[in-house]
């Protein structure tokens, strides 16, 4: 399990130290029943204790992104090592999703 | 000077949980080549894609086999991830970035993409109903780290 904060319309989900296709699927189950339960406006991904990750998150990212943008809500990732940054850029997703600037 | 040569083998079940082994497993290997940190973890990224593709796209989630084979030669890392699943029918295709025959399962597109941006070199070889191999090989050593602008 994931730990999630949910504070004054805001989700904060501190992503384990490993991201891959079996820890992203807890973590979309979890986020899931909050955003069907809870008015959400800010989604966002804390990496801080994230040393790997691998598509999969890319693609539960972008998953959230689309069932939080019908009711007009962001997703911001932060505190991702160069490496996660550079993934999500690859992919797109920096697109969609607000990524923290470095050193912000 | 003698050239480095060592192999390994490893067979699994095609389950979730054997993603993150699979990748640390390969990592491990690769140390006696005397990896950067870098380089370690663009291994582990290639591997957890392959052994991911196997899993939901191979086998569909069913439990089977999957083999890896790793061949170090000097400085060289071959990885080979093998399935006997239900094979791609168009490999080209399958590897064009965003490209995902499984959008309900939130699959990014992005494996194949992220094999060959860590790894030298890239190659699949299946067929429908023939499984599926994806040959990948990366020269350890050799200072090629990317800078963000």
């Amino acid at each position: 399990m994931s730990e999630i904060q949910v504070e004054n319309g805001r989700l904060t989900v501190f992503v384990p130290k490993e991201l891959d296709d079996h820890t992203a699927k807890e973590i979309k189950e979890q986020v899931d029943e909050i955003l069907n339960t809870q008015w959400i406006r800010t989604l966002i991904f804390d990496f801080r204790d994230t040393a790997f990750m691998d598509s999969s998150g890319i693609g539960m990212i972008l998953g959230r992104y689309k069932k939080i943008s019908y009711s007009g809500g962001k997703i911001e990732a932060v505190g991702m090592s160069d490496r996660i940054r550079r993934m999500m850029i690859l992919s797109g997703l920096y697109q969609v999703v607000r990524l923290e600037k470095k050193g912000e | 000077m003698e050239t480095k040569k060592n192999r390994m083998k490893l067979e699994f079940d095609s389950i979730s949980e054997n993603e993150s082994f699979a990748r640390v497993a390969v990592a491990a290997f690769m140390t006696q080549l005397n990896p950067t940190v870098e380089e370690v973890a663009d291994v582990k990224t290639a591997v957890s894609e392959a052994v991911t593709n196997a899993i939901i796209h191979g086998y569909e989630g069913a439990v089977e086999t999957i083999v890896i084979l790793c061949t170090i030669s000097g400085q060289e890392l071959e990885v080979t991830v093998e399935d006997k699943g239900v094979g791609i029918p168009d490999v080209k295709a399958a590897m064009e970035p965003l490209f995902t025959s499984k959008p309900e399962l939130e699959r990014s597109g992005m494996g194949f993409a992220f094999m060959e941006a860590f790894m030298d070199e890239l190659r699949v070889d299946s067929a429908p109903g023939q499984g599926t191999s994806v040959y990948m090989k990366k020269k350890i050593g050799t200072v090629n780290e990317w800078k963000e602008s």
